[in-house]
């Protein structure tokens, strides 16, 4: 087994955990830090991906600005959740929440099917870019071709969410207001 | 399977959640789930890139999703003191 593949099962073990555990605590100040090291673990996969500008803006745009926007809301809104804490029994698995885990389990179960019956490395697409060696190579430098690919094969789609996000904008700033006396 | 996992976690915290911020986090795994496809097939497109630059439309997306969300939910408190959508009966006023 090579490095790369220890450091996968390793990123890949720590994501499931700590995701795991973030369903399932009840503290909500612990689940928002651990939904941190779920992120970070994340951008470690996407380097082992060989997408190390992906796994970059992952960083920024989710740890930086996401996450800091989770934890002012839960700030913001948190005396009534605190109290909510206290209150709340320690049983792990109530009945309330027993369709939930069975409907996701059962999600899990098909999806695992699902992925077992592609049998995904002999995939013709892919044994088409393998065969021709032309997939990305860990010395490859991608950012350039990123870059120009964004202006120009993915030029709409790159203007149709810039508009998205400015009217996402306007509308959070918009619901966001002081309500004026009227 | 990692990516798999990840999406049941989100789909299970959605359900079974009474916190809005509970419920957005698990949003968020979903999307992560997503973009961990979009990454680790997008290895095989050195040309196109297709893959990786929808990963990177998915992190804005749900960048955007989560500030509009926010929004909501702290109107929502305003309004009603809890943020428990089981306890939030009406649309307006």
């Amino acid at each position: 087994m090579s490095l790369a593949q220890i450091l996968f099962y390793v990123m890949g073990f720590i994501v499931v955990a700590s995701a795991l555990f973030v369903a399932s605590t009840k503290n909500l100040v612990r689940s928002i830090f651990m939904f941190f090291i779920t992120l970070f673990a994340l951008a470690g996969l996407y380097v082992l991906a060989l997408a190390d500008f992906v796994a970059i803006t992952q960083v920024v745009i989710y740890v930086g600005g996401i996450l800091v926007l989770i934890l002012f809301a839960f700030m913001l809104s948190g005396k009534e959740t605190l109290n909510v804490l206290q209150q709340q029994k320690s049983k792990f698995i109530s009945l309330s929440k027993l369709p939930a885990i069975v409907l996701a389990v059962l999600f899990f179960i098909v999806m695992v099917n699902v992925i077992g019956k592609i049998n995904a490395d002999n995939l013709g697409w892919i044994k088409q870019v393998i065969g021709a060696k032309a997939e990305i190579k860990p010395n490859d430098e991608m950012i350039n071709n990123i870059g120009i690919n964004l202006m120009t094969r993915y030029l709409l789609p790159f203007e149709a969410i810039s508009i998205l996000l400015l009217t996402a904008l306007v509308g959070a700033a918009h619901l966001a207001r002081k309500e004026s006396k009227a | 399977m990692v990516s798999a996992a990840l999406f049941c976690i989100g789909l299970y915290m959605i359900i079974s959640k009474h916190n809005a911020i509970q419920i957005l986090i698990g949003i968020e795994l979903m999307l992560n789930a997503a973009i961990l496809n979009l990454v680790a097939f997008g290895k095989y497109d050195k040309i196109a890139n297709g893959g990786q630059i929808f990963a990177l439309f998915a992190i804005v997306l749900a960048a955007a999703t989560t500030a509009v969300a926010l929004a909501i939910i702290l109107n929502v408190y305003k309004k009603y003191k809890t943020i428990d959508p089981g306890r939030i009966n009406n649309l307006k006023d």
